[in-house]
């Protein structure tokens, strides 16, 4: 590097006062980075309530984390964040700055590299340091290849795919300085305006923590095929996702879309059922750790990623296969 | 009205995983032989929603649509499909200099071209194009030049100098306005596009594409394309993750889920 910038800046999500996941693991890509490029681990969170962010964010990785506790941050809004994360950035000098690849993430990063005049690679599952400096890998081409990019303007900006990275066990002997900044947000200068907000209520266990999630396709048939999956997850503590064309035809709702422009999941066991495993689908769901599937067309491409497959017509499977767990369970 | 949608000319993206190829030596995209490229998905959503908004405007409304692209080795397929489906003329960037830019050279190249056009109420892109998946491009145009942006629309609405965008959250909707001139990400939340009619693509070819070069949007061959970049490619491949599939079977779709349930419970799935 020709530039005094070091260390990672961690840009960390709060929702209802407490980090969200990515944000913890992101902390633990940031420790193993600067552990390598060296340099202090940063953590920077914007919100309300966050009175025990600062001892949560230290336990998990932090080594210096500045609270930016206001009001105006409840409800994520990227123009309300950019002048404030403009400024922490640019004070402190990172090498390396890491944003959640999340529904806020996406919106803020490009913006927040255009306006410190550096750049983003978005989408990154891991990050590796060659010579003193970040390489990113991401997924490209609808998730069926990967590149590998280096910027050469400081710092680099990286969001970071949620399950991508593992956590750190959480040290509460770790100390850190905690600060506290102010706003220097004119919300005058705020353009766009949110003039209404409509949010499901999350019912049952959250897709992405969940050990076991279950994901329906076209190959269901229709929208009474995820009554079958609601039943399974259930019983395994689970939850149910679904592949964009399920979406796209309305049988589940919106937020079920697992893949590239949808969630990821990164869960112990992934059932994908009447899903083919189309790249952009596989690029939400690929990190699981073991895939099973249902396929009625034996060359379904999902079969490539199963431990364990099964040919056949998912309707009748999938009642006999919450039979079998209900009786497992019993 | 002005309004401009930025396009990028791709292959298909939805070919089989198969036949899709990389020359990693290269690090480029090996190119399906005989395959015609396409308009981003997202892009023709983008181009969609303009349309719609000329739909529903009022008899005798002037509503302007030009496409702009950044089309390499004067590929003209993205071009060709947004005029067909009804977009009014097109600036394409069409020349070797412009190849190879990357993200932010994009951005402000599109940027460039958009306060050349002068006069641009509205700004529509893609979500993100569905070969580099990046989703910067559009964002960085409306920071360059300086006007509010709102992502992830599946509706795009103007009246009175103020756009409305229903927004795809990941649980939800939200409604968001800003004032005009502004810029609109579109997802494919937008919903079906229409087909290009027989009228419509018999006139394509009679409408207005000019080419420019880097100087007429003001810029200088060095701020243009490759030479401009700020990031290198390490490298482009396709990643190997294929595993043994156990394919199990049996007499009756009960006997099948009895022995999956039974090797899920073995290997502590469930």
């Amino acid at each position: 590097m020709t530039d005094n910038k070091s260390g990672v800046l961690v840009v960390v999500e709060v929702e209802d006062s407490q980090p969200i996941d990515l944000g913890l693991e992101m902390l633990a890509l940031a420790r193993r980075l600067t552990g390598i490029m060296g340099g202090t681990v940063t953590a920077v969170a914007f919100g309300t309530g966050l009175e025990t962010t600062g001892e949560t964010l230290t336990a998990y990785g932090a080594d210096q984390v500045l609270l930016n506790d206001n009001e105006i941050f409840t409800n994520f809004h990227a123009e309300a964040w950019l002048p404030d994360l403009s400024k922490i950035i640019t004070e402190v000098e990172p090498a390396l700055v890491l944003i959640g690849h999340s529904e806020s993430g996406t919106d803020l990063a490009p913006r927040l590299a255009f306006r410190l005049d550096v750049d983003v690679a978005t989408g990154c599952e891991s990050i590796d340091i060659v010579n003193g400096r970040p390489h990113m890998t991401r997924s490209c081409f609808g998730g069926l290849a990967r590149e590998v990019i280096t910027f050469t303007k400081t710092p680099a900006l990286a969001t970071i795919r949620s399950k991508s990275q593992q956590a750190l066990v959480p040290d509460m002997k770790r100390s850190a300085e905690i600060k506290h900044v102010s706003s220097i947000l004119d919300v005058n200068a705020i353009r766009t305006r949110v003039v209404n907000r409509d949010r499901e209520k999350a019912v049952g266990v959250q897709m992405e923590s969940a050990k076991v999630v279950i994901g329906g396709g076209l190959g269901l048939g229709g929208p009474e095929g995820f009554k079958t999956l609601n039943e399974i997850a259930e019983l395994v503590d689970g939850a149910v996702g679904a592949s964009r064309a399920a979406c796209d035809l309305d049988w589940c709702p919106r937020s079920y879309q697992i893949g590239l422009s949808g969630r990821t999941v990164a869960p112990e066991l992934y059932i994908a059922v009447g899903i083919s495993g189309a790249s952009h689908h596989m690029a939400g769901c690929g990190n699981s750790k073991t895939i099973v599937s249902v396929n009625s067309d034996p060359k379904a491409e999902i079969f490539k990623s199963s431990r364990f497959g099964i040919v056949g017509n998912s309707q009748e499977i999938m009642p006999a296969l919450a039979e079998e767990i209900r009786k497992l369970k019993a | 009205m002005k309004i401009v949608v930025c396009v990028k000319q791709i292959q298909n993206p939805e070919i089989p995983a198969a036949q899709f190829r990389i020359d990693e030596e290269a690090k480029v995209l090996i190119p399906v032989s005989g395959l015609s490229p396409v308009l981003s998905p997202f892009d023709e959503q983008a181009v969609e929603a303009a349309l719609r908004i000329r739909d529903r405007a009022e008899e005798g409304a002037d509503i302007e649509i030009t496409i702009v692209t950044i089309a390499p080795k004067g590929a003209r397929a993205a071009i060709k499909a947004a005029l067909a489906l009804g977009a009014d003329n097109a600036v394409l960037l069409n020349e070797p200099t412009f190849d190879g830019g990357g993200g932010y050279v994009t951005a402000r190249n599109l940027a460039e071209t958009i306060r050349a056009i002068g006069d641009v109420d509205l700004i529509l892109t893609g979500r993100q194009a569905a070969d580099g998946d990046a989703g910067v491009v559009g964002l960085g145009i409306a920071e360059i030049l300086d006007i509010p942006a709102i992502t992830f629309a599946r509706n795009v609405q103007t009246a009175d100098g103020v756009v409305t965008v229903q927004r795809v959250l990941q649980d939800g909707i939200e409604t968001v306005e800003a004032d005009l001139p502004a810029l609109v990400t579109i997802s494919n939340e937008l919903g079906k596009v229409r087909n290009a009619s027989m009228r419509e693509t018999m006139r394509a070819a009679k409408k207005p594409v000019k080419e420019w070069t880097p100087e007429d949007i003001g810029l200088d061959e060095t701020q243009v394309g490759s030479s401009a970049t700020r990031y290198e490619l390490e490298r482009l491949y396709i990643p190997v993750n294929e595993i043994e599939c156990e394919f199990i079977s049996g007499d009756t779709p009960a006997e099948i889920a009895a022995t999956l349930a039974q090797h899920m419970r073995e290997e502590n799935l469930i």
